[in-house]
């Protein structure tokens, strides 16, 4: 699928980033794994300098790892940008991040 | 949670404060949402855990909703900043962890990106009716787009043959779950009469 293709890597950077403390789902954090482009969470978490370990790879057999399991979590969704930016490395057009909102919108030429 | 304890915790939901008509901004009433949210989670089990998508938030009644009983993670989507921002306060006041915002046009969303990436979609969509004709089908394609399971959704009664007809074309399954009258109070100041009532199905799209 050429164009999830290219959302396959984003760069992100924060100016002001949130942890917060969400009840940790092991069932759901293994049915959001198929759904993500690994290499782009890792980079994107070590952007963010939250990377705390997560490897490079996905791991074998993670339904039944929950140490890995709990650092996805983590990473997915405790891990908040509060203000920074999302940028296309394509195109470099940056997306605002603001009080954890990100903007998607295009401008009129754009679209 | 009992369905009159969700509607008592949606009716704390604050709600926008000057709709914009063009976008045809009015609060999903807490007694629909509930409703609606209540069938979804005990008849068809499409919230908890779930990965839920809500198409044109706004102030966000259905997320919340979707988050108090237990989605595993509901994101919601708008083209409105100041919708979200009003959405973004209540997810704050309401101390929910599981809801996440974006801004963008749905009119111009790659939903390809998204296909299938949800596990239900739920919405209630601009109906089109405020010279952005045809904005309901559009909500409804992208919806079914980016749904893995179902997508709910609340469509004007009198479209429902056209709307059959173009789920056929797409290879998905309808159902009308129930029929709903809406009573709109009199938000938007050229209003004449006190409220206007429409007519409303509640549907549930699923894999043929």
């Amino acid at each position: 699928m050429v164009q999830a293709d290219r959302l396959l890597l984003v760069f992100v950077q924060a100016t002001e980033v949130k942890v917060n403390e969400v009840e940790f789902n092991p069932k759901f954090v293994c049915r959001m794994i198929p759904k993500l482009e690994w290499s782009a969470l890792v980079q994107a978490a070590d952007q963010l300098g939250h990377r705390e370990e997560l490897p490079g790879e996905l791991v074998a057999d993670y339904e039944k790892n929950e140490d890995f399991l709990k650092r996805v979590h983590r990473v997915l969704l405790e891990v908040e940008v509060i203000e920074g930016c999302l940028q296309c490395p394509e195109s470099g057009r940056e997306f605002p991040i603001s009080r954890g909102i990100p903007n998607m919108l295009l401008s009129e030429d754009e679209a | 949670m009992k369905l009159k304890e969700l509607e008592s915790c949606l009716q704390q939901v604050d709600t926008f404060e000057e709709p914009k008509i063009l976008l045809e901004q009015y609060p999903t009433s807490p007694h629909i949402a509930a409703c609606m949210l209540y069938t979804i989670h005990n008849t068809f089990d499409d919230i908890e855990g779930k990965l839920v998508a809500d198409l044109g938030c706004g102030c966000g009644v259905l997320s919340i909703g979707a988050s108090m009983l237990d989605a595993g993670l509901c994101v919601g989507f708008d083209v409105d900043e100041d919708a979200l921002e009003i959405f973004r306060r209540n997810a704050e006041e309401f101390e929910l962890s599981n809801v996440d915002l974006l801004q963008c046009d749905l009119c111009h969303l790659e939903a390809e990106a998204y296909a299938q990436k949800f596990d239900t979609v739920i919405m209630n969509p601009p109906f089109g009716t405020k010279h952005n004709q045809g904005m309901d089908m559009k909500f409804l394609r992208a919806a079914l787009t980016m749904a893995n399971t179902a997508v709910y959704s609340l469509h004007k009664t009198s479209t429902r043959e056209h709307i059959q007809k173009k789920a056929t074309d797409w290879g998905v399954k309808m159902e009308v779950i129930a029929e709903l009258r809406y009573d709109l109070p009199a938000s938007y100041r050229f209003h004449k009469k006190k409220s206007v009532d429409i007519q409303v199905d509640f549907l549930r799209f699923s894999k043929a």
